[in-house]
């Protein structure tokens, strides 16, 4: 960012906080209400199903949903390949993706924040290797390595999950250790560090505090990334294997009915995309809210 | 160009290679007998004899560790159990098919990325702004698979435009190429976008209006020479995800090139050919971003001339 728009930011006083913080653009509030829809769904989704996600019925396969003058009572959205009520599987394979994104989301966060802190606090060598391991993730796609190690190890759960954590966590590293560098500077960690507190108390209840907001704008960049990678693989059925189903493992799985119940696919297709264009939305503008320098 | 600069940045590609290489080397160790894994079952117990000694088994691991970079520099990443054929020799055939969809995507991708990006940083604020600013949104949020399947489902299957799946002719790539560009053209607008916007706000345009240059003089003979090389940094990051793209691509438009053979091989657990595409893709990671680092010292004379940090 040049100096000049930096300086003709400025003036601009700001607002009182609680008071513009709430004025969002309207397709903002689209986006957070149905994240908050989708954040219902994945905690209650066993509540919400009107059928078991595995119950299968061989009379009623393929039923169309609603719409369609075929379409059977109870099964709103109609039936898949087996007779499973696609409504229930929908709900339960929401909260299976997810749990998957947060869970990785949060567990990349942690591990590339302390990884970050880590190098910004010993320097020299932790920093070197941190900073490599840095570069390295971010020359390999990440899907490629997640794809090499499944082929390796064979796939189960915990290793898919960890797999999730593993992605996307070198960019928090990267921006914790720069916002790490650049307070230590400051006055209020100085002065911290002259009273005699100790490291972990010094970043834990100091730096910490002061830098979160641009770490949880990375959280909510890296959360839509984290889904696309596990839809991605779960589509290619290389990730969440049956009979647990996730939104790409039934995507993946709709797609060989194409011709005849499109709906199949489009439907989950369709949870996936508005849910990370949803999440990407809310990301710009929390990231422009919190950082007026972006505007 | 400046020697040291360029040397440094091959010493860091090279280096980054190795390390890809003995990931590869340490996960095999760590998985079991190599033998077992990157040979088909039905090899006889010689053949397998054969290989233990090739690649050095019974010696010490530092010894096999030697070896082994030796075989994977004369492209020898062991026999596809699943129809005994060298893996190399299959990667290498489906490489052409994945180069052609790449470059295809890369073009298109190009083509609209930056005239979009551009034209949005001009006028900025106008509805050509919004219509980029959303479309690069919406590439960033569209999984591809769910974007071809839409694509199939129109095209192909209502509209009985184009051919649902397959290789072979012009029309066969309509559909993926589409599919692959459109979240790279996308990035490539928007991140055109911010960096003109950086550029035009700078002094020199200014002067370069007050000297009375036409506007499209300012914008591509003065703004866009500097705002190529933002741009340029983020057209090779982006080859990684392009690659990660290309293999769901690939999946879901029958297209018969490497992902596809990824991952077939990934569901058969074929590690031979699992950990030749994995070398091969960082390979063509590492000279890309060798070749973004030369283009970047290229376009910036601080970097060229060698000069060094000296700004201003």
């Amino acid at each position: 960012m040049s100096a000049e728009t930096v300086a003709s930011a400025k003036p601009e006083a700001p607002a009182p906080r609680g008071e513009r913080f709430w004025r969002m653009p309207i397709l903002v509030w689209l986006a957070a209400g149905f994240l908050v829809l989708v954040a219902v769904i994945a905690t209650f989704a066993q509540v919400l199903m009107p059928y078991g996600y595995e119950d299968t019925n061989l009379l009623f396969r393929l039923k169309p949903p609603f719409w369609s003058s075929l379409s059977i009572e109870g099964h709103v959205l109609g039936t898949d390949k087996l007779g499973r009520d696609l409504l229930s599987r929908l709900l339960v394979a929401t909260q299976v993706s997810i749990a998957l994104a947060l869970l990785g989301t949060l567990i990349g966060a942690v591990l590339g924040t302390v990884l970050g802190v880590l190098a910004a606090h010993y320097g020299r060598l932790v920093d070197e290797i941190v900073m490599m391991l840095v570069d390295w993730q971010a020359a390999m796609p990440f899907l490629i390595i997640a794809l090499a190690v499944l082929a390796f190890f064979g796939n189960n759960f915990y290793l898919f999950l960890a797999l999730m954590g593993l992605a996307g966590w070198e960019t928090y590293a990267r921006l914790t250790r720069g916002l790490v560098l650049s307070a230590k500077e400051q006055g209020y960690a100085v002065a911290v560090r002259a009273l005699g507190a100790r490291p972990w108390r010094l970043y834990v209840r100091h730096i910490l505090p002061n830098v979160i907001g641009p770490l949880i704008v990375q959280l909510t960049l890296n959360f839509p990334q984290t889904i696309l990678l596990e839809t991605s693989l779960s589509f290619l059925g290389l990730g969440i294997q049956p009979p647990l189903t996730s939104l790409g493992q039934m995507l993946g799985e709709g797609r060989d009915y194409l011709l005849t119940s499109w709906w199949l696919a489009v439907i989950p297709g369709a949870v996936i995309f508005i849910t990370t264009l949803s999440m990407s939305l809310f990301g710009d503008w929390l990231r422009t809210r919190l950082d007026p320098t972006q505007r | 160009m400046n020697l040291r600069y360029v040397s440094i940045k091959l010493l860091r590609a090279i280096f980054t290679l190795w390390l890809v290489v003995s990931f590869v080397f340490i996960v095999l160790r760590i998985t079991g007998d190599p033998t077992e894994q990157l040979l088909p079952d039905d090899v006889g117990e010689e053949i397998r004899e054969y290989y233990r000694i090739l690649w050095g088994l019974d010696r010490p691991v530092w010894e096999q560790y030697l070896l082994y970079f030796k075989a994977a520099f004369q492209g020898d990443f062991g026999v596809s159990f699943r129809n005994s054929q060298p893996a190399l020799d299959l990667i290498w055939q489906r490489v052409p098919k994945t180069v052609e969809l790449g470059t295809a995507t890369f073009v298109t991708a190009l083509v609209f990325g930056i005239p979009l990006g551009v034209m949005a940083a001009i006028w900025r604020d106008s509805w050509i702004d919004r219509l980029t600013m959303s479309f690069a949104v919406f590439g960033f949020s569209m999984p591809n698979f769910f974007l071809g399947i839409l694509l199939i489902l129109l095209f192909a299957m209502n509209l009985r435009m184009l051919p649902s799946s397959g290789y072979g002719t012009w029309e066969h790539m309509v559909m993926p190429v589409f599919t692959l560009a459109t979240a790279f053209a996308g990035a490539i607008a928007r991140f055109t976008r911010s960096a003109m916007l950086d550029v035009l706000s700078k002094d020199y345009i200014r002067t370069a209006e007050a000297e009375g240059a036409s506007m499209s003089r300012r914008v591509w003979l003065h703004a866009f020479p500097n705002a190529a090389v933002p741009v340029v940094t983020i057209v090779g990051f982006s080859l990684g995800g392009m690659i990660g793209g290309a293999v769901v691509t690939e999946n879901v438009f029958a297209w018969p090139g490497v992902g596809r053979l990824l991952t077939s091989s990934v569901a058969d657990r074929d590690l031979a050919i699992v950990q030749g595409i994995v070398v091969l893709v960082a390979i063509t990671m590492v000279t890309a971003n060798f070749l973004v680092d030369l283009a970047y010292g290229w376009l910036d004379p601080r970097i060229r001339l060698g000069s060094g940090g000296q700004s201003r």
